[in-house]
């Protein structure tokens, strides 16, 4: 198994850049994710870490070895597609052995492995059924068994969940982060999906035109978003901004909201007067009647455990989850309480946070 | 608007019952959602009430009239698909006022153009009036399709998973928006999904469907917090409940007969371990707003939710106290402890 460094990748087609000077470390043994939306260049960066594209420019570091312009054949990674790409004529130890095979390994060593990926992924007991009968769990699970038969460096996988529904899917994410945690195995993982990003990685790398906009564990990248891209890519519902315009001096730790003192991190930067957006998660804002920043509610929804409320402020509509015990009326006119320590405040126009206290934590969070 | 009440319908599609004594009341201005897998008879339903079915058995009737004989124009139902079917080559202005210049319908200009106006303003398009339809992204091209079906004054809006082809964002902004709409415009609506989500934050009341039967209805609260069976239990909530026979948790009373133990997050309290009932923290998944907590008590694995600031690591041994779970008995009906 084996780090992968990326240094000053770049990757451009014709006019278009789909991928701009990208560098990071993924660790040995790591669970990493690339995750945007379509068009971010997180699939071309990985095919390019895979070999089955060429950079521009840039370079790729596997284990210590330059491979950026080695042929994908020469590289020891195993690439997982979308995990349904299954031989229909083959059985289930033939379709995981198939590699094997063609590489001439003898008869007894692919045995040995196949059985041992299988007994890994727990599906010794479907080996020698056909995968056309198979539901579409088992046919993922063998299709991973192809890849983990080679016992590679690494594992490359380009949103491999993307085909199944969603409740099954969050099933076998826990699933896949368990077989990393018992196979320590480097993997670079791409998705859409910020749920699949959040629940399996070590460390998520969030992708947007072709630049990396943050880097980092998970729960640093949900509390301390980098820019107002992130903050809206990451979370469910994604984080509230609250829009309005004023001036800030470094040091300050609160702002006014209309008439509402709204007390927040320490600013480590002054602010010149201009459009700013204070972001707040819902889980961050409960109800307070006391507060003098205020807003009608929209509407509801309750989830059972906790609700999400909908209210229309005149700063922007925000969604705040809270507890489904207490219930509210649309057109109520409502308080409304933030966690001071949690607020993020980003300038509008180049989307970036402002550097504050907030920041201070990152480097444990 | 109009009441619509389904009685004892039956429905076979050769050997296969595809809904059976499915006693049903849809009051006037109620949102109800079908809530099932699929092939648990919800689309059945739709197109029993539209009357592109026939029922084998039973009443349809609307408005208390008895429908059962009438014709689908006759019924005068608003019928929303998945798979938003527009019309390429017309404007979003022309898709919306199609059915009002149905021949039978005999709508002026005049009228059409207030409607199409109205309601492109209710969802929020009345900027894509004069746009071909091709030309929209997915979540407007599911709003003229939802439109469509608003322009006319059905008896009944049926509505067939419309938010599925949607990406969940789109989807999670709709759901308010729909629901806004119908209690504007005091809509009846009777809308069919497999997403627990929808059903909880849009109906009225969710009507939980299992191989053709309808086991319970009820508001959400009611499903949510006071399921029938372990099938309904396992229908709503995220995560799911976790079911555990009561040996796992040898000190707590379970009523007599108790086969399973249904307890969701609300009825799992966890303390660092001080002599209770012992369990492991196997994993813990980091969700942002939210942590799924993964428990094994002896060889019984649990989920449940705690705040992102707990401290809590993988290895931890702590104590599990259950606060009035739900209880099932061998036959998976509730026992009410």
């Amino acid at each position: 198994m084996a780090e992968i460094q990326v240094e000053n990748l770049q990757k451009s087609f014709g006019d278009f850049a789909a991928v701009k000077d990208s560098n990071f470390v993924v660790e040995n043994g790591e669970f990493f994710v690339l995750l945007g939306p379509s068009g971010c260049g997180k699939t071309t960066t990985l095919r390019m870490i895979a070999g089955l594209e060429l950079p521009t420019s840039g370079r790729i570091l596997l284990g210590g070895d330059d491979v950026t312009f080695k042929r994908a054949g020469e590289r020891d990674i195993a690439f997982v597609f979308q995990l349904f790409a299954l031989y229909p004529h083959m059985n289930v130890r033939k379709n995981i052995g198939f590699s094997l095979k063609c590489q001439g390994m003898p008869h007894a060593e692919i045995n040995r492995r196949v059985e041992e990926a299988a007994r890994i992924l727990r599906i010794e007991h479907i080996l020698d059924k056909s995968v056309s009968g198979l539901s579409g769990g088992d046919r993922q699970r063998v299709a991973l068994g192809r890849a983990i038969v080679r016992e590679p460096m690494c594992f490359l996988m380009d949103e491999p969940l993307g085909a199944l529904d969603s409740e099954f899917r969050h099933l076998m994410c826990g699933e896949l982060r368990g077989l990393h945690n018992r196979l320590k195995a480097t993997t670079v993982y791409v998705t859409h999906d910020q749920v699949e990003a959040m629940s399996m990685a070590d460390k998520i790398a969030v992708m947007n035109r072709g630049v990396i906009e943050q880097f980092g564990p998970p729960q640093e990248i949900y509390a301390r978003p980098a820019s107002m891209f992130v903050a809206d890519f990451i979370g469910s519902p994604p984080m509230n901004f609250l829009h309005f315009h004023a001036g800030i001096a470094r040091g300050a730790g609160e702002t006014l909201l209309g008439d509402a003192v709204i007390r927040m991190p320490a600013l480590h930067e002054d602010v010149a007067p201009r459009d700013l957006a204070l972001g707040v998660r819902p889980e961050h804002i409960a109800f307070d009647d006391s507060s003098a920043l205020r807003g009608s509610v929209y509407g509801s929804e309750y989830l059972g455990t906790t609700q999400i409320v909908t209210v229309n402020t005149p700063f922007g509509q925000v969604k705040a989850r809270t507890k489904s015990t207490g219930e509210v009326r649309p057109g109520e006119n409502v308080g409304l309480r933030l966690a001071s320590s949690r607020l993020s405040l980003f300038d509008k126009q180049s989307g970036r946070a402002v550097r504050s206290a907030l920041f201070e934590g990152a480097a444990h969070g | 608007m109009a009441e619509v009440r389904l009685e004892q319908v039956e429905k076979r599609f050769g050997d296969v019952t595809a809904v059976t004594g499915i006693d049903l009341t849809i009051h006037d201005g109620e949102f109800v959602v079908l809530l099932g897998p699929t092939g648990a008879g919800k689309t059945t339903t739709l197109r029993l009430i539209a009357g592109l079915e026939k029922p084998d058995h039973g009443r349809v009737s609307i408005g208390g009239r008895d429908a059962t004989p009438l014709s689908p124009m006759e019924r005068n139902t608003a019928f929303v698909f998945q798979q938003y079917s527009l019309y390429p080559h017309l404007s979003v202005f022309d898709n919306l006022a199609f059915p009002l210049r149905s021949p039978a319908r005999r709508v002026d200009e005049e009228t059409i153009r207030h409607t199409v106006e109205r309601v492109a303003k209710l969802l929020r398009i009345e900027q894509k009036l004069q746009n071909r339809a091709t030309r929209l992204s997915g979540g407007e091209m599911q709003r003229v399709a939802i439109g469509r079906a608003l322009v006319r004054s059905p008896s009944i809006y049926l509505m067939d998973e419309p938010l599925s082809s949607l990406d969940a964002k789109l989807r999670s902004e709709l759901r308010l928006e729909l629901k806004h709409i119908q209690q504007d415009l005091g809509a009846t609506v009777l809308y069919v999904t497999h997403d627990q989500t929808e059903a909880m934050t849009m109906a009225t009341r969710i009507g939980v469907l299992d191989h053709g039967r309808l086991v319970q209805i009820g508001s959400p609260r009611e499903i949510y917090e006071s399921p029938r069976n372990i099938y309904v239990a396992t229908r709503l909530g995220m995560p799911s409940i976790n079911l555990v026979p009561p040996s796992a948790f040898p000190a707590h009373p379970a009523p007599a007969g108790t086969r399973t133990i249904g307890a969701r997050t609300e009825h799992v309290g966890i303390a660092r371990a001080n002599g209770g009932t012992h369990a492991k923290v196997e994993w813990i998944e980091h969700l942002g707003d939210q942590n799924h907590l993964h428990l094994a008590v002896g060889e019984h694995k649990l989920v449940t939710l705690v705040d992102p600031e707990v401290d809590l690591s993988v290895g931890d041994a702590i104590d599990i106290a259950l606060r009035q779970p739900l209880y099932f008995g061998a036959d998976g009906e509730r026992i009410r402890g």
